[in-house]
């Protein structure tokens, strides 16, 4: 574990709306270095947009307060151009569609050496060897050939790995993954989640991991927060979240997955639904 | 009258540019029996959803023969959808893109009452039955959360009074936390009305909810088929075991599936 | 990749989500202002022999009167009343040029539907001619088909919409064809709708937006190709009033300038009055219809 200890991201008290709309409300979340902090929660409960207020992408009519610490500054008072140093290289984010992240016209090649170049000023070869060897970390095969080619010619796994890459190539401290899992495949979707936290052991980044299945947090978070309608409801360690729930809402969260496991406080419980249930078979 | 669904040795080849072309189904055969659920598991690329629009009649079989109701299924053409092949129908993955934005949910659904005269039930029945309120009928898709349109677009295809409903994906794009649900209203709806369901899905464990059995595909094949607990707790085959050991399981050991 | 199947390009975000961006753009000042010109000119248009001075036709003696209190954009080279002849000539410019448009349209849609939804021989046969009407310069057709046919309104009418047509056939035709594949427009046919059902109730609305502004935006340069045609003499016919024409004859007359001006700036103010609108009608429809949904929200 490299970083100093403030280079993680301390959330705190962030509310937000837009046009009197309230989005979050008081939203408290710590994401320490050397582990991965699941953010679990539905469609609307703001997850994505904490996440994209993080780095500044919030819709630009949207009324922000609280604060967001990173080695000791508020990331919420910081002026664009100290934003757009801070993105990409200290804060990397990787989204849920991997073929939308890159452009389609331009190599993988020149996306991977692109910002590398801008944000740490290296030369041609210095960014391409990185680059390389990010590949290769990632698990890309035949990293050389992948430097030439495009986008489409990549499966929706391997692409993603690329963006995962792609975040790392200036060693940023902070990584924030938005649903990177929920479109693809489950045996590609292991691969990844494999990866990430081989990853996060590795390299001892603060990273953020959001998306609306459990047992993908279940496999690799070491916290869990669960938000709904803008608020934080739960947080704990994984194994507490998922075993002792407090919230009635994680609870159904966990009740509503098709795998659940018996929990000590509900006694006897069918492991899985059997399709006996519905039908009387 | 209770038909069955019968393909035996189909294929479909792709042609593309520049490409080699796609076996999308290689010599495949399955059958879905009256009232019966059999879910399809497969990855992407497996062929499961060309293996779909087939069976609608949206693309072609090159080989073999396929059968519903000992009708030919045929590839539907400019004219109209024979009455034959009407019992078949889809619910698709996207529930954003099933609906037509600019008219009403309930007059969608009168579009698919009227493909259904002697049998169908009121638009309000309908609406009932997959849990939205009847009284929403005047609204618009996009008045609707994205389950609600994937309930919405189940019932238009129960409208019809289909003998077999097929789901592509049906909820693949829904939270993980509505998915079982849907996937069981999809069983459930069907089955109160003797139709057979063909559930297809990348999810095993979801597929495991709601299937009498499931038959796994992979390069335009059947890998392996059973009965859903036999190929759960018994997979015969390695592809299957990969797909069964990927599955995260929410029991916070922290374990990595795969 | 298990990909989200792709979206209609017309797919809603829940009402959820708090309405973004500028205000209305029927409320931005340039529109109200081409608005207000619409209006107006279609007022002088019905109203126009109240609004003329003088009989756009009658000639006097008074020529080449420079603007003042008794014509107040002179006279021209036969004593006529510009005035006149440029309220008068609205009555044939604008609607003309707007029913050329609209048979554009049709035809073009009707065309270009059926090449998208028909395919294959239709498809190539109505593209190859489309493709050979663009490879000649506009108004060179035109002026070639109206000179073919004889000066005539009708005539210049008739060259334009050959001339046209084509623009609105291509786009139709790629609306149609990325229609056919959303998933509600295969639902439809799946429920046996018949290839005009589904075209009247899932294509056609996806069509008509796009289709609508481009024709909106095209009314400009329909009348200043119908001017073009009778300034060249190929269009209309003298001694009636037609802008082009007015122009025409005031380039006769260089030196006094208030004739091709007047007709000119009224030629002006519709053109760019009607663009403005027409940004307005794109910049209203094409949000709602342009903006992706991807299965999960914010």
């Amino acid at each position: 574990m490299s970083a100093a200890p403030s280079g993680g991201l301390r959330i705190a008290n962030l509310t937000m709306s837009i046009r009197n709309l309230p989005i979050l409300e008081g939203v408290d979340l710590h994401v320490p270095t050397g582990a991965i902090t699941g953010l679990a929660g539905e469609s609307g409960s703001g997850k994505s947009i904490t996440a994209l207020t993080v780095v500044g992408l919030q819709p630009s009519d949207a009324e922000v307060s609280g604060v967001i610490e990173h080695h000791g500054q508020n990331l919420l008072g910081l002026r664009a151009r100290a934003m757009n140093r801070l993105r990409g290289k200290e804060i990397a984010m990787v989204f849920q569609d991997p073929t939308s992240a890159f452009h389609p016209l331009l190599s993988i090649g020149t996306q991977l050496t692109d910002h590398a170049r801008h944000h740490l000023s290296l030369s041609r070869r210095e960014a391409r060897e990185r680059a390389l060897a990010l590949l290769d970390r990632v698990q890309v095969p035949d990293p050389e050939d992948a430097l030439r080619r495009y986008p489409h010619q990549f499966s929706g796994g391997q692409l993603q790995r690329v963006a995962i890459a792609s975040a790392l190539m200036c060693e940023p401290s902070i990584l924030i993954l938005d649903e990177p899992t929920t479109a693809l495949d489950v045996t590609v979707q292991a691969g990844i989640l494999r990866l990430l936290r081989g990853l996060s052991d590795d390299l001892g980044l603060a990273t953020l991991l959001i998306t609306h299945d459990l047992a993908v947090l279940s496999a690799v978070a070491d916290t869990v927060t669960v938000m709904r309608r803008g608020r934080v409801v739960e947080t704990g360690s994984r194994f507490d979240v998922l075993t002792r729930p407090q919230h009635p809402y994680t609870r159904e969260l966990i009740d509503s997955l098709p795998n659940r496991v018996p929990r000590p406080d509900h006694g006897e419980r069918d492991l899985i639904d059997a399709t006996g249930e519905s039908d009387g078979r | 009258m209770a038909a069955e669904l019968v393909l035996t040795d189909v294929s479909i080849r792709y042609k593309r540019h520049g490409h080699r072309d796609v076996q999308a189904v290689d010599h495949l055969d399955l059958r879905v029996a009256p009232g019966e659920v059999v879910g399809l598991v497969g990855e992407s690329g497996c062929g499961k959803s060309t293996l779909a629009r087939a069976i609608c009649g949206l693309e072609r079989f090159q080989t073999g023969t396929a059968t519903f109701g000992g009708t030919p299924i045929v590839p539907l053409s400019l004219r109209r959808r024979p009455a034959s092949l009407l019992p078949i129908q889809m619910v698709f993955q996207n529930p954003n893109a099933s609906l037509n934005p600019r008219r009403r949910i309930g007059s969608q659904l009168e579009d698919a009452r009227a493909a259904n005269p002697v049998d169908a039930r009121s638009v309000a029945e309908l609406l009932s039955e997959v849990e939205i309120d009847p009284s929403a009928a005047a609204l618009y898709p996009h008045q609707f959360s994205g389950g609600q349109r994937q309930r919405i677009a189940i019932a238009r295809a129960m409208a019809v009074g289909p003998q077999l409903l097929i789901g592509d994906e049906p909820i693949a794009s829904l939270d993980a936390s509505l998915q079982a649900k849907v996937a069981r209203l999809v069983r459930d709806v069907a089955l109160r009305s003797h139709t057979s369901v063909l559930f297809i899905s990348h999810d095993l464990s979801i597929v495991r909810l709601v299937a009498d059995r499931i038959a796994v595909m992979k390069d335009g094949r059947i890998v392996e088929e059973g009965p859903t607990e036999d190929v759960w707790n018994q997979p015969q085959d390695d592809y299957t075991r990969r797909l069964l050991a990927a599955i995260p399981v929410a029991d916070g050991l922290g374990r990595l599936p795969g | 990749m298990t990909t989200l199947t792709s979206v209609p390009r017309d797919g809603r975000t829940s009402t959820r989500r708090a309405p973004r961006g500028a205000a209305s753009p029927w409320r931005s000042p340039l529109t109200v202002i081409g608005l207000a010109v619409i209006a107006a000119w279609i007022l002088v248009i019905v109203f126009s022999p109240l609004v003329q001075t003088h009989d756009p036709l009658g000639q006097s003696s008074d020529r080449l009167a420079a603007p003042g209190a008794g014509h107040w954009f002179g006279t021209d080279a036969l004593g006529r009343d510009v005035f006149s002849r440029v309220v008068a000539g609205a009555r044939i410019s604008i609607p003309v040029a707007a029913a050329l448009v609209l048979l554009s349209m049709l035809v073009g849609g009707i065309l270009g539907a059926a090449a998208g939804y028909l395919g294959r021989v239709v498809d190539e046969v109505v593209m190859r001619i489309a493709d050979v009407v663009f490879a000649f310069p506009t108004i060179i057709l035109a002026m070639v088909i109206a000179a073919a046919l004889g000066p005539s309104l009708f005539n210049a009418v008739i060259a334009m919409l050959l001339v046209s047509w084509p623009a609105y056939a291509r786009v139709t035709r790629s609306l149609v064809l990325g229609a056919k594949s959303y998933d509600y427009v295969v639902a439809g046919r799946l429920l046996g709708f018949g290839p005009f059902t589904s075209l009247r109730r899932d294509i056609l609305p996806n069509v008509l937006a796009p289709v609508l502004v481009l024709g909106t935006l095209d009314l400009g340069t329909a009348i200043l190709t119908l001017s073009g045609l009778s300034f060249l003499g190929l269009g209309n016919v003298p001694p009636t009033p037609e802008w082009g024409s007015i122009v025409a004859d005031g380039m006769q007359q260089f030196s006094s300038w208030w004739i091709a001006t007047s007709a000119g700036l009224a030629i002006f103010s519709i053109v760019v009055a009607v663009n403005f609108v027409g940004d307005a009608l794109r910049d209203s429809l094409d949000p709602q219809s342009q903006r992706m949904v991807r299965g999960r929200s914010l």
